[in-house]
């Protein structure tokens, strides 16, 4: 390995001209910060870094939108479940072993033909880990959360859902202690479909309230 | 080839869910710390909101991909409140770290001595 035979593939992850990074810098400031803090956690026994990455890795892979996506394609073919979810969703949802985390209580909203329900939150980014996984970035920022509630229809519109002017548009804002969970129209042309065919026709999207569940067909 | 683009990396349409594993790390000693009873939820919403209302006030957008910051700030500035890692300890800590990563030959992991 001559002089020269240095890997500049390697991922230093940031930009050179970040006064923050200096140019030799292999952890950014950020980077540090987080080492700091989590090595003092694991000296003091706050935290495990093992339960950490098993953390991580039920957020990455196991949790996500197909949990909310089963909640609705069971709640379209199973009326008692759909009953059930609508009056206290916590319940059933305890019982499939999508248990909010930080104790909050999750409510289940319908769609239906004359009503489309839109969540956001506007202080910060509360949203319904346990069946949607992490939030989008754009549920995120600051726009969404502001426009979601001035504005929702132009909101939807930015994400290509246009509505019929007869259709009432209901934004609902999320806290600490109540998630929300869309529960989309049911797209025509699949009366006949099984729970499982259904499931993943249901997007992250269509449960936070930003988009329609299309026909099979559609996409 | 950028991290994003590796295969098999969770994603969702808009991207990674974390787009550096400094976030993700963030992510779950917040979630452990609330677990172990050391903050309730409420608080930490309340703490976050601060941040990013902090961070607002200060002219960042706030498009979503300085979340994790705001996330990183909060959490620092909640283990201060709550007693568990004070601002010095951390700063001391954070420049150990960083001499560490300065001596550390190229390729070698980085680890405190």
């Amino acid at each position: 390995m001559t002089e020269h035979d240095h890997d500049h593939d390697h991922d230093h992850g940031h930009g050179i001209d970040d006064p923050a990074h200096p140019h030799n810098a292999p952890l950014s400031d950020v980077q540090l910060r987080v080492r700091a803090l989590e090595s003092l956690l694991t000296d003091k026994g706050l935290v495990d870094p093992a339960a950490l990455d098993a953390l991580i890795d039920t957020y990455e892979t196991k949790v996500g939108p197909r949990n909310g996506a089963l909640v609705v394609a069971r709640a379209w073919t199973d009326p008692a479940f759909k009953q059930r979810l609508l009056a206290n969703a916590s319940e059933p949802l305890a019982e499939l072993g999508f248990l909010g985390r930080q104790g909050e209580d999750m409510v289940v909203l319908e769609n239906t033909a004359s009503l489309h329900n839109l969540v956001v939150c506007t202080l910060c980014s509360c949203y319904p880990w346990p069946v949607l996984g992490l939030p989008p970035v754009w549920y995120k920022s600051a726009p969404y959360r502001s426009r979601a509630v001035i504005d929702p229809r132009g909101v939807l519109r930015d994400f290509g859902v246009e509505l019929p002017d007869d259709v009432e548009v209901r934004v609902w804002d999320s806290t600490a202690e109540l998630r929300y969970l869309v529960l989309p129209l049911r797209p025509a042309g699949t009366e006949g479909m099984t729970e499982d065919e259904l499931i993943p026709l249901v997007t992250r999207d269509a449960m936070i309230g930003t988009a329609l569940v299309q026909p099979p067909g559609a996409r | 080839m950028t991290p994003a683009e590796l295969p098999g990396l969770p994603h969702d349409d808009h991207g990674p869910v974390f787009r550096e594993p400094w976030q993700a790390q963030a992510f779950a000693m917040a979630v452990q710390l609330h677990d172990a009873g050391h903050f309730t939820w409420t608080e930490w919403a309340a703490a976050l909101a601060d941040q990013i209302r902090r961070a607002q006030a200060a002219g960042d957008p706030d498009l979503g991909d300085t979340y994790y910051l705001h996330w990183l700030a909060a959490l620092e500035q909640l283990v201060a409140a709550k007693g568990l890692v004070g601002p010095d300890e951390l700063a001391a800590r954070k420049a150990a770290w960083a001499e560490a990563a300065r001596t550390t030959p190229h390729g070698a992991p980085i680890e405190l001595r």
